[in-house]
């Protein structure tokens, strides 16, 4: 699978674009920094790092929780890293989709109300929001009666499936997987992979997906390895 | 959306969320309650006499005299001599009296001795006088008047016949029986321990002992109603009496004079006086109550927010994914705090309507056995003021567990710590 690339002459403007990133702890003194990262709409990027490589820390710095200490990070061609917690909370609800390893779902809430809780941050309109999310959630494979139970009585693929309806309900620029096949075996794994990546073309949307598995390699366009952020080194 | 979280979320955690929900409630019930049984028992103890200017019995403490003239509790330890009676009552500046003889009983309700001048002058409440709901004040030597309540629950009306028993106790051995009252008059309700009592003239009280002495029946004298009635049924005592004065600058000195008097040893009172001696006796028992129950609710509401500190840990993963879709972390401190006020609200909501089945089921328990008369509505605007202040502390304290959730939800990020 490729990357769309642009095919006017006008520049397309960047999903999401890092300049000269620069972040530590104080304590224990680990840092990261990334000297440069853009992502066009469309184009999906594969992080390669085990836990502990400092994986964590960077997503929290692409979802707007923390803020770089240098260097500045751009949501749609928009200041995002430089702006308040506040507003990067807003601007997260409104452009960027998380899914999670597992255990995405609240699990006392339906289905349903687990995919609007995407629309209800981004202040979107209700009636159109739960028409989408019951279309998404059909695309992705979800029978109608599933929709009114609690979370918690889906099998974990099915709760994968119903997190990326949740992440792409507000067709956001970005979407931010953090390992979500590391609880799905290999068959589920796959059509997982499949039904994102597709999901995710629909709505333009950039993934940014993050895993220690290299098997998974293969669907995207871009990698970076975390083991090099330390040292400064480029995506290739 | 926020609301339907906080539910949802509390309804996950039902079973935790019920028994705290338990625990408020009952530390509710007990700080309403308390403090409405306060108020009401001075009200109710307050309101029983007004008007009299001096109570009037053998020397003995003023809280005794009060407790027995007023209340019906407790007894008489001497009499007070019907000569010394009418002697005192023909003191110029006194303005009217009413003799009270107290001892005898009819199916557990005091029957109290007086005189007509008790319907005529005995105050109540706000200076009420007293009503009757029906027929009129007993003429005959034969003759009684109900107390709103004594009727009510024995289910007398006019005309019906009753004996009365000697002694004060609910079940009595000696019966006068061969000298049954008709009952004449029924009074209004008043709410004070007048309620529970049976009026006759002195004259009954005199012709059902004439054939006893001691405290017994004599043997081999017995007197009928009829003959009772021939023989002198002047009383030879009284057990106490009211005093109305001419004018109230006068009380002291008339007090003094009462309390000096040669003839017998006396004790006249000023029922305010001693009523207010009573408060300030009481009123250390109740604050220190109202301490307690106060105590019960601190630990109440801190119990809530203990459980709350401890579900914040698995919660962890819940307050994740808000943050992801878009929360910010002052959306989950509201959550919090917003989960505590609906706990709190729902026991609220259940301590009044337990309080208010409780004082129902409880009401004619306390108004027979201690003469308090309790309504059964226990909130005013003071009870607000009070839900106000536990929904305050309650909010306050919540901050903890809510400030919890905030802090993770900075520190912690999308990270997850299983």
């Amino acid at each position: 699978m490729t990357g769309i690339k642009p095919v006017t002459d006008k520049p397309k403007i960047p999903a999401i674009e890092l300049k000269n990133i620069l972040f530590y702890y104080q304590r224990s003194g680990w840092q990261l920094s990334l000297p440069e990262l853009t992502l066009l709409p469309g184009q999906h990027l594969f992080i390669k790092g085990a836990s502990g490589s400092g994986k964590t820390t960077l997503l929290n710095l692409l979802a707007g929780i923390l803020s770089p200490r240098q260097g500045e990070i751009k949501l749609n061609g928009a200041p995002f890293s430089s702006v308040s917690a506040a507003k990067r909370d807003n601007l997260r609800a409104r452009y960027i989709g998380v899914v999670f390893q597992q255990l995405n779902l609240i699990s006392y809430l339906s289905v349903l109300d687990n995919v609007l809780l995407s629309a209800h941050f981004a202040d979107s309109n209700k009636q159109t929001s739960e028409q989408r999310a019951r279309l998404l959630l059909q695309r992705l494979g979800l029978e109608p009666e599933l929709l009114e139970q609690q979370a918690a009585a889906l099998s974990v693929g099915q709760q994968q499936r119903v997190a990326i309806a949740r992440a792409l309900l507000t067709e956001p620029a970005l979407l931010i997987a953090d390992e979500p096949t590391s609880a799905l075996d290999a068959d589920n794994r796959d059509s997982f992979m499949q039904i994102l990546l597709e999901q995710a073309n629909a709505c333009g949307t950039t993934v940014i997906f993050v895993s220690h598995d290299p098997g998974l390699r293969r669907y995207f366009d871009k990698q970076l390895d975390m083991q090099h952020l330390a040292k400064g080194v480029q995506p290739c | 959306m926020l609301i339907k979280l906080a539910r949802q979320s509390l309804w996950n955690r039902r079973g935790t969320a019920i028994m705290t929900l338990f625990s408020l409630t009952i530390s509710l019930v007990l700080l309403f309650g308390i403090d409405h049984l306060r108020k009401e028992a001075r009200q109710s103890f307050t309101s029983t006499i007004s008007g009299t200017d001096l109570i009037v019995g053998a020397r003995s403490g003023q809280l005794n005299l009060l407790l027995y003239s007023v209340f019906r509790i407790g007894n008489a330890t001497a009499n007070v001599n019907w000569a010394t009676y009418q002697r005192i009552s023909k003191h110029p500046q006194i303005s009217w009296t009413i003799p009270l003889a107290l001892g005898d009983s009819h199916r557990g309700y005091r029957v109290l001795g007086t005189n007509k001048d008790y319907f005529v002058h005995y105050r109540y409440a706000n200076q009420q006088t007293l009503r009757f709901s029906e027929g009129q004040p007993f003429e005959g030597v034969y003759e009684t008047v109900l107390g709103a309540e004594v009727a009510k629950k024995l289910g007398y009306k006019l005309g019906d016949q009753i004996t009365l028993a000697h002694g004060v106790g609910a079940v009595s051995f000696s019966e006068h029986k061969d000298k049954p009252f008709t009952v004449t008059g029924i009074l209004a309700a008043t709410g004070t321990p007048l309620d529970q009592t049976v009026h006759v003239s002195l004259e009954g009280i005199e012709a059902i002992h004439i054939d006893w002495q001691q405290g017994a029946p004599v043997p081999g004298r017995k007197l009928s109603a009829e003959q009772a009635l021939k023989q002198d049924l002047t009383p030879k005592a009284i057990t106490a009496f009211m005093v109305g004065l001419e004018s109230r600058m006068a009380t002291f000195v008339v007090q003094r004079q009462i309390n000096e008097f040669k003839g017998e040893a006396l004790s006249a009172i000023l029922p305010g006086v001693a009523l207010a001696e009573l408060w300030q006796m009481l009123a250390m028992v109740e604050n220190l109550l109202l301490l307690i129950t106060l105590l019960v609710l601190v630990a109440g509401l801190v119990g809530m927010m203990t459980t709350l500190l401890a579900s914040m840990k698995e919660r962890q993963r819940e307050m994740a994914v808000l943050r992801a879709v878009g929360a910010h972390p002052w959306y989950l401190f509201v959550l919090i705090q917003l989960e505590v006020l609906l706990l709190t609200i729902f026991a609220l909501l259940a301590a009044a309507i337990t309080l208010v089945a409780t004082l129902w089921a409880l009401q004619d328990t306390l108004a027979s056995h201690y003469g308090l008369f309790i309504t059964i509505n226990p909130f005013s605007l003071q009870s607000l003021y009070w839900a106000a202040a536990v929904l305050m502390v309650s909010a306050l304290l919540a901050c903890i567990p809510a400030f919890t959730a905030y802090r993770r939800a900075l520190n912690d990020g999308l990270a997850i710590r299983l």
